[in-house]
C-alpha cells in the first residue's frame, strides 16, 4: 500500500505514532514525522534521547513495539530484504573488516546488496585518492567514514541514514565528508537523515528539523519555517508567559527584563506585542537549544495520560 | 567562474547571502549578463552547503529577473545592471575615506557611524518623494 501527502508526494519517510520499550522503560513513543523526498534532514537530540532508536527502527535492524515506518509508501518490516535494501545506513563507528582492503569490503557489499552498483563505488573512492589495494586498518579515521559513505551510495537506496558521521572525525575530515554527502545530495535526488548532537553545523547542511529529547519528537518541520515561526523577545521581567504571544518555549530571566524564545507568527506578534518589546529573529542554534532544554512534560513510564489530559507545553513554566 | 562564499557568523540566512552576493557582483561589473552561475551541485560541494539552499537561492534569482534557467545549460546572469564607473567608484570610496576619518576624529564609533548614515537616507529619501 502506498501512502501519498496531502500535495500528492509520497514522502521518503514517514512514521506513525512510532514506539520501542525496553523493559518498562519506552527509549521512543508516540513518533510521529515525515521527510520529503530529496530534503536534507536533521535528527537532532542529546545522548539517551531515543534518536539510535528511531534510527535502527528505520532502518530496519529494530522491531517497533507499536507504530510503522514506512519508506517511500511501503511499510517497513524489520530484518527483511525489501526494507534493507531500501535505506542506506553509514552507522557512527563506520564498522569496516580492518583486515579487508577496500576492494574486498566493495565485494561484500556487492555480494550482500542485489542492487550494488561497483562503478559508482569504485568511481567514489578513487575520486577521493584511497587505494582500492589499501587495507581498512591503514586507513584514516576520515577515509574510513567515506568508504562507509561509497559503500551506502553504492547500495543504490533512495533513503541514506547517517547516524553521528562526523562525531568521530577531526575538523578537517568532517568538511570533506561532508562536502562528500551535500554533493552525492545535489547528483540524485537522495534523501538524507542525518543524526547529530553537533547543533552548530547544522544549518548549512539541512533544510529539514527534527529535535528529539526524552522519547518524543519536539519539534519537526521545514528548517526554514520552523525559524520563521519564532521569535527572541526581550520583555520587561514581570511579564508572565500568559501575556506573551504565542507559545514560551524557553526564557531566560535577568534582573529588570527577560528574553523568551516564543513560537508565534507575525500576526500574533503584532496583535500581542507592546511597545517597547523587542522581537528579533531566532539563529538555528537558538531554536533547537530553546526545544532541548524545554522541561519535559511527557511522562516515559508504561501508562501515560491520554494525549488531550496531557500538560499543553505552556502550563510548565521553566523555574524562575 | 563566479564563486561564492559564506560568511557563518552573519546571521543572514545563506540562500540569501547567496542573492546578495550576485547583486553586488551585478552592481560591481564583477557578473555581467550571460555569465553562467556555477551548477548547484558545485556550489553545494564548494561551500559544504545543502544543494537545496543553492536551489532557493537560484530561484530567488530568476524570480527577481537577474537570473534565468536554460534547460541541459545552467543558470546564467539575465540582468543589465549599470555597473558604477570605476572611476566614479574611486571618488565615492575616497571622500567616504575621508568622512569616516572626520566622523572617528569627531569621537563618532561603528555603531553611531552607522545610525548617522541610515538617518541621513531617509532624510533624502523623504526629500525624493514629490
Amino acid at each position: 500500500m502506498t501512502q501519498h501527502d496531502a500535495d500528492g508526494s509520497v514522502p521518503a519517510l514517514r512514521t506513525d505514532r512510532l514506539g520501542r520499550r525496553y523493559g518498562k522503560v519506552w527509549g521512543l513513543r508516540d513518533c510521529t514525522l515525515e521527510v520529503p523526498a530529496g530534503a536534507v534532514a536533521a535528527l537532532v537530540g542529546p545522548n539517551a534521547a531515543g534518536k539510535t532508536t528511531l534510527l535502527e527502527m528505520i532502518i530496519g535492524l529494530l522491531e517497533p513495539t507499536e507504530g510503522q515506518v514506512s519508506v517511500f509508501g511501503q511499510t517497513s518490516r524489520a530484518d527483511t530484504a525489501e526494507t534493507l535494501a531500501r535505506v542506506g545506513y553509514v552507522a557512527q563507528d563506520h564498522p569496516l573488516y580492518r583486515d579487508f582492503t577496500v576492494a574486498d569490503m566493495f565485494h561484500l557489499g556487492r555480494a550482500m546488496n542485489p542492487s550494488w552498483d561497483q562503478e559508482l563505488a569504485a568511481a567514489r573512492v578513487d575520486a577521493l585518492g584511497i587505494p582500492l589495494q589499501r587495507k581498512v586498518r591503514r586507513l584514516s579515521g576520515g577515509q574510513r567514514a567515506q568508504v562507509s559513505l561509497a559503500m551506502a551510495l553504492a547500495k543504490r537506496a533512495p533513503l541514506l541514514v547517517l547516524d553521528e558521521p562526523v562525531s568521530s572525525l577531526d575538523p578537517v575530515a568532517r568538511l570533506e565528508f561532508m562536502r562528500d554527502v551535500m554533493a552525492s545530495a545535489a547528483d540524485a535526488a537522495l534523501t538524507f537523515l542525518i543524526s547529530s548532537h553537533v547543533v552548530s553545523e547544522l544549518e548549512r547542511f539541512c533544510d529539514w528539523l527534527i529535535v528529539l529529547s526524552h522519547g518524543h519528537v519536539q519539534l519537526a518541520g521545514p528548517a526554514d519555517d520552523l525559524l520563521a515561526a519564532h521569535r527572541l523577545l526581550t520583555v520587561p521581567r514581570a511579564t508572565p508567559d500568559a501575556e506573551l504571544p504565542g507559545t514560551a518555549i524557553h526564557r531566560t530571566d535577568s534582573d529588570r527584563h527577560s528574553t523568551v524564545l516564543v513560537r508565534a507568527g507575525a500576526d500574533q506578534l503584532a496583535a500581542q506585542g507592546r511597545p517597547g518589546w523587542q522581537a528579533d529573529p531566532v539563529s538555528f542554534e537558538q531554536l533547537v537549544m530553546a526545544y532541548l532544554q524545554r522541561p519535559t512534560t511527557v511522562t516515559t513510564h508504561d501508562d501515560p495520560a491520554p494525549a488531550a489530559e496531557r500538560p499543553g507545553p505552556n502550563t510548565k513554566a521553566v523555574p524562575r | 567562474m563566479f564563486r561564492f562564499r559564506l560568511d557563518g557568523s552573519s546571521g543572514v540566512p545563506p540562500y540569501l547571502q547567496l542573492v546578495h552576493q550576485v547583486r553586488q557582483s551585478l552592481l560591481l561589473g564583477y557578473l555581467r549578463e550571460g555569465d553562467r552561475l556555477p551548477t548547484v551541485k558545485d556550489v553545494a560541494a564548494d561551500l559544504v552547503i545543502n544543494p537545496n539552499t543553492v536551489v532557493k537561492a537560484y530561484r530567488q534569482l530568476e524570480h527577481e529577473r537577474l537570473a534565468g534557467g536554460r534547460p541541459g545549460q545552467g543558470t546564467f546572469i539575465t540582468a543589465t545592471a549599470t555597473p558604477v564607473a570605476p572611476e566614479a567608484q574611486q571618488d565615492l570610496r575616497a571622500s567616504l575615506e575621508a568622512w569616516l576619518r572626520a566622523a572617528d576624529e569627531a569621537g563618532l564609533d561603528d555603531e553611531a557611524v552607522t545610525a548617522l548614515i541610515a538617518v541621513a537616507r531617509q532624510d533624502l529619501k523623504k526629500e525624493r518623494v514629490p
